[in-house]
């Protein structure tokens, strides 16, 4: 089985039949026959990944159920907060990935789960939070800052140095730090150059003073930081024509990413390594009050004068683009195409649908499309062992067909413990599908049946109140005792309780033990008034009939009168009623057998009758 | 109640058991077994807790359970319970029984014996699949297992064979089996009756049977009053608790509607057997907690708490002290707790010793709370 097992191209999702499929283990011999087995959804067997499924769903179920704040804003934060949990839940599997091995696999997990994280983040950023002009080109700076590691170990590099200034690296962090956006580090590396350096003390207190002056951050209205932000690029734009930094080309050229010269940005194009970066510094010295709708201009632009002619986009730079410029849809089917698992655009979208985001977009079989994401995911989900029960909950919360889905896949879960019939069966119940809950009941009565377990069998059909199959066990249970004269499984019998109620014959079981227990503990009179009913009142079954007056016939031969005159004359009625019905039917079988018992029965039933007339008759006491 | 740590394990636990403290030993437990459930895949796990050694700020240990070692175990694991410090026993969904030895100078775990078709459907031939073996109890060096097939056996650790097994002592599933004494088992099934076995009697009757009142809804798990030996609790497949005096009467004494869906596990603490906890397949785990000072208040002047809640009763004389199965009104307030926040999927086990609560869920996830009476 395992030796089948194949890689499928990213892309495809394990459609069935379709993509070729290599055995892993080399050609199949040449004449041999090969089975291939197919796995839908590749990614749901990793067993790191399972974690990731495990706690989105609890966060999914619990944006699904919380209730919706009024306000808007308020809204809005518990949204911004659901995307950031779904976010830590990812870096959290990244970790885990990152410390669990060091094979090739993982690292690309990883940087699958980073590209997610990314994606997800800018999301974030322009959907759910829809960060307005002002705000925005702070996230985006943060988001740059978080997704671009190797500074981090630069600084540290150098910072750990003994000379910092003197390091080889130490212009490249400075200038990360500027293209960063982030000043106060800058300004605080740029020190040691100045103490290390006393002759560019001058230019440096300069350059200190205006990257201190930057306009950052949404304390003020978009009016007044543009003002200002006017006034220190027209001081900036003052120092470089003035050549102040022109001893120093390092400075100068800070300076010049001060002022937004795009050329000066893109020299440091192995420090930025992304066009989303350069993005990011371009506004930020350019139009650090760009507005949301206008990012796609600048996205657009960038991208093409960060790889020029050589590269292509990659399937990352499409999907980025395309949340620059807002189209969802682009970014949806993007990541559906570029991705192997649903896991990443359901819940995304699910979010974005609570953002209030998606125009119901209707495809062509009716569903929008957080409900067919939905419903793919949750499919997946069920063709694993185990991931199933997680499905269960996303088909809760698909209106429209989440519920036909649920009942065509739970009824194909293999149930091969007890304990795992009754979790599906509870799941069935909680949501009232009935025909399920009956359909699985008879499976597990009819394997109790054939292993012979009475009890088990009669348990389930009490559970799906089946009364058939109540009547199916109570005839096996009357069909050994007619076989062997006594009962089986007596621990049940005696113990039926109210459940002797769900069917006729199983009420007639019950009874016809209570009978044989009245029987044996001599209360005769009780036991031959509970026989008579059971045969009058119809419980019993016409075949069991002979086996009842079979069974009246020691009570009619007792010493002591036992049976009425009333109750002789009705056990007469009976047989004459079981006689003429067989005598139609078996003309010409002469079984000396019957025959002699129905001879016994007449008999003694006369002689009880003669019996009890002259008792009845007889006055007491005197 | 607010330390609680958990971890996702990328597997569903099916059953959690602390490693049992040695002698008067003071000290909270700091090891645990799980076993887990419906992988193609299934292990047994050895988890620590609690920085070895080393106390945090204010004493109190933190951090998340850490595994130490675990072994691939063929089939769900079903029911598991420590032999003795090193020695696990684990019944599994194949019918076979299963004793692990975890060895503590290398952190792993072996298997010691296997006891293969413990658990089997009579005719092999037109058998319809296999008789899972549903639970499992020591009392070093005897085992008791029980399983699908109605079947009981007896086991001692060192011995290959059998010591006693009694076929189809049952003609429904047994689903649970603990000790009433060193000689006596109760069991339940899934027709609603507790029985009696005791193993001095040759004949292979039950020495008593219970049963439910009304409906026989499938009792899933059992459990025996540390100290007052008669008192015995049951949990049903409606979630209902049902404790039972075993001295008088054939029914249930009290009958307390608890969750809304099968109720896997009921224990007595240990301990403290004034507590009393049961997990659900509904996602809640229930802390009862009979132990509050009631003795003459009026009912308006007891501080509730969490939810405190009546019980009703059925008429039984009473000459017993304990709280469960006392019928004043005024005396037996009763404080439950669900220790889950935010329930999703079902809490499959539990076990508790001293200050120390572990808890496994299908959501893949171990919980372990370190200060269950603080």
């Amino acid at each position: 089985r395992n030796g089948a097992q194949s890689e499928v191209p990213a892309g495809t999702k394990g459609s069935v039949g379709t993509a070729p499929f290599r055995s892993a283990a080399g050609p199949p011999p040449t004449g041999a026959a090969c089975v291939f087995v197919v796995r839908r959804d590749q990614d749901i067997y990793m067993e790191t990944l399972r974690k990731l499924f495990n706690e989105s769903h609890g966060i999914f179920v619990g944006l699904q159920r919380c209730e919706e704040e009024r306000a808007a804003r308020a809204r809005n934060a518990q949204l911004v907060q659901v995307s950031k949990n779904y976010r830590s839940v990812i870096r959290a599997c990244m970790e885990d990935m990152h410390q669990a091995a060091s094979n090739s696999a993982f690292f690309f997990q990883v940087s699958i789960l980073s590209a997610m994280e990314l994606i997800w983040n800018l999301c974030e950023i322009l959907f759910v939070e829809a960060a307005p002009a002002g705000p925005l080109l702070l996230r985006l700076l943060d988001w740059v800052q978080l997704h671009i590691c190797d500074v981090d170990n630069m600084v540290r590099e150098v910072l750990s140095s003994e000379n910092p200034s003197k390091h080889k690296l130490f212009w490249n962090v400075v200038d990360i730090f500027v293209l960063q956006g982030r000043m106060d580090e800058a300004r605080h590396l740029l020190s040691k150059e100045a103490i290390a350096n006393p002759t560019s003390m001058k230019m440096y207190k300069i350059l200190d003073d205006l990257m201190k002056k930057m306009p950052l951050g949404n304390t003020q209205t978009l009016t007044e930081m543009e003002l200002k932000w006017q006034h220190w690029h027209e001081e900036c734009q003052r120092y470089l024509q003035d050549g102040t930094f022109a001893s120093n080309s390092h400075m100068e050229s800070i300076c010049k990413i001060l002022l937004g010269d795009e050329n000066a940005i893109l020299e440091k194009k192995e420090l930025m390594t992304t066009w989303y970066h350069f993005l990011v510094t371009r506004l930020l010295y350019s139009h650090p009050t760009v507005k949301p709708m206008e990012l796609r201009f600048y996205a657009q632009s960038s991208m093409d004068m960060f790889l020029g002619e050589e590269s292509s986009p990659e399937p990352l730079d499409t999907i980025l683009m395309a949340a620059f410029e807002f189209e969802l849809h682009q970014v949806i089917k993007e990541c559906s195409v570029a991705l192997s698992n649903w896991w990443f655009v359901a819940h995304l979208t699910d979010l974005l649908d609570h953002c209030k985001l998606l125009q119901s977009h209707n495809l062509y079989f009716g569903s929008n499309m957080r409900e067919f994401l939905l419903l793919e995911y949750a499919s997946g989900l069920f063709s694993h062992h185990s991931l199933w029960q997680l499905g269960v909950d996303y088909f809760d919360h698909c209106p429209e067909y989440g519920r036909v889905y649920l009942e065509l896949h739970i009824e194909r879960i293999p149930l091969n413990t007890e304990q795992k019939a009754l979790k599906v069966l509870r799941i069935c119940e909680q949501r009232q599908m009935h025909e399920q809950v009956r359909s699985i009941c008879k499976i597990m009565a009819m394997k109790a049946l054939r292993n012979n377990r009475l009890g088990s069998a009669l348990s389930w059909s009490i559970r799906a109140k089946d009364a058939a199959f109540a009547t199916l066990i109570s005839d096996r249970f009357l069909k050994d005792y007619c076989e062997r004269g006594c009962f089986s499984d007596l621990d049940l019998i005696d113990n039926l309780g109210p459940s002797m109620l769900l069917s006729d014959r199983l009420t007639f079981l019950g009874k016809y033990r209570e009978f044989h227990r009245l029987y044996g503990e001599k209360r005769f009179s009780e036991a031959a008034r509970l026989l008579l009913m059971l045969m009058t009142a119809h419980i019993a079954p016409c075949s069991f009939w002979m086996t009842l007056l079979t069974d009246a016939l020691p009570l009619l031969e007792q010493k002591e009168v036992i049976f009425s005159a009333e109750q002789t004359y009705e056990l007469m009625r009976c047989l004459e009623d079981l006689t003429a019905g067989k005598l139609d039917r078996q003309k010409f079988q002469d079984d000396d057998v019957e025959t002699m018992k129905v001879e016994m029965l007449r008999l003694a039933l006369a002689r009880n009758l003669a019996r009890v007339i002259v008792k009845e008759g007889t006055l007491e006491g005197s | 109640m607010e330390e609680v740590c958990a971890r996702f394990v990328s597997q569903k636990i099916s059953k959690a058991r602390w490693r049992p403290l040695p002698g008067a030993a003071l000290q909270p437990p700091d090891l645990f077994a799980t076993g887990s459930w419906d992988n193609e895949d299934n292990r047994v796990s050895v988890w620590s807790v609690g920085d070895a050694g080393s106390a945090g700020l204010n004493g109190e240990y933190q951090g998340e359970p850490q595994l130490l070692c675990d072994i691939r175990h063929d089939g769900d694991v079903m029911d598991m319970q420590f032999l003795d410090q090193e020695r696990i026993v684990v019944a599994s969904s194949t019918g076979s029984v299963t004793v692990f030895r975890h060895h503590q100078n290398n952190q792993t775990l072996s298997a010691n014996h296997r006891w293969e078709n413990a658990h089997y459907h009579a005719d092999q031939y037109t058998a319809c699949g296999g008789a899972a073996c549903t639970g499992v109890i020591c009392n070093n060096p005897e085992i008791v297992t029980v399983g699908e097939d109605g079947r009981i056996n007896l086991f001692r650790a060192d011995q290959k064979e059998a010591v006693r097994t009694i076929d189809n002592a049952d003609s429904s599933t047994l689903h649970a089996v603990t000790f009433l004494r060193t000689t006596e088992i109760l069991t339940v099934n899934s027709i609603g009756q507790l029985k009696i076995w005791d193993f001095r009697q040759q004949r292979n009757e039950p020495a008593q049977i219970f049963s439910l009142t009304g409906d026989r809804v499938p009792l899933h798990c059992v459990d025996r009053h540390p100290s007052q030996q008669h008192i015995v609790a049951t949990g049903g497949q409606d979630g209902m608790l049902s404790i039972w005096d075993i001295r008088q009467g054939t029914m249930p004494v009290s009958l307390l509607n608890a969750h809304e869906a099968e109720m896997w596990e009921v224990h007595f603490h240990p301990s403290n057997p004034d507590h009393l906890f049961t997990c659900s397949e509904d996602g809640s785990l229930w802390h009862w907690d009979t132990s509050t000072d009631v003795s003459e208040k009026p009912s308006f002047l007891h501080q509730g708490g969490r939810s405190t809640a009546y019980i009703s009763h059925s008429t039984i004389n009473q000459s017993v002290v304990s709280a469960w199965l006392s019928n004043d009104p005024t005396k037996d307030r009763m404080e439950i707790t669900n220790l889950i926040p935010n329930q999703t999927l079902s809490v499959n086990t539990l076990d508790v010793l001293g200050p120390c609560l572990v808890y496994g869920t299908d959501a893949e996830a171990i919980y372990v709370n370190r200060q269950l009476f603080a």
